[in-house]
């Protein structure tokens, strides 16, 4: 499923609200779960997961090609970590 | 501090214009949509955000750390979220380094 999709689907479940208004409201959760974490902070969702950001120091890579090193500098990463009851559900029925 | 799905519901009630309980009832179906699609084996593919995909893990032999006794670890299906770029960009360029 693909972000149009989404916006279909809720679409098709909500016809009282312009498809417009279903873009911005997907938007606008997207943006705030990334305005968080670009803060550093966490968000959390019960039933589905929680987001944070990890730190990765600098290191010293290496071109797998060429063998060449080259430094890495240090960054920020995103995390996903699935809840509890969304991995139940993924593995409730095989 | 912890964004949670009641920050989420301000946000589209600030920007949206509907209702408070409006808001969080959309705010619901989004996650609820997002997470059925999953729950079904289905990857769940948000542009410029990332990817959830759904991926089936084959049964190995795991070891309890306490104990070394082995343990089978059974076949499971698990999600995996791979960030966009734009997402990755992002957070890269502002967020406070606190990892020293």
């Amino acid at each position: 499923m693909t972000k149009s999709d989404l916006i279909l689907r809720l679409a098709e479940r909500n016809p009282h609200l312009f498809q417009r208004d279903i873009e911005r409201i997907v938007a606008t959760i997207l943006d705030e779960i990334t305005a968080a974490l670009a803060r550093g902070d966490r968000v959390e969702l019960r039933g589905f997961g929680a987001f944070s950001v990890k730190h990765r120091a600098a290191r010293i890579g290496r071109n797998p090609r060429t063998g060449e090193s080259v430094s890495v500098a240090k960054k920020v990463v995103p995390y996903f970590k699935t809840g509890k009851e969304l991995r139940e559900r993924l593995n409730a029925q095989s | 501090m912890t964004v949670t799905r009641s920050d989420l519901t301000e946000a589209v009630y600030q920007e949206v214009g509907l209702s408070r309980n409006e808001s969080a009832q959309l705010v619901e179906s989004v996650l609820r949509e997002i997470v059925d699609t999953l729950a079904q084996g289905e990857a769940v593919k948000l542009s410029s955000f990332g990817t959830f995909s759904v991926v089936n893990k084959a049964q190995r032999i795991g070891r309890n750390p306490k104990t070394g006794e082995e343990v089978p670890i059974l076949p499971r299906r698990v999600l995996v979220f791979r960030a966009s770029h734009v997402l990755k960009d992002r957070i890269n360029t502002t967020t406070p380094w606190s990892g020293d």
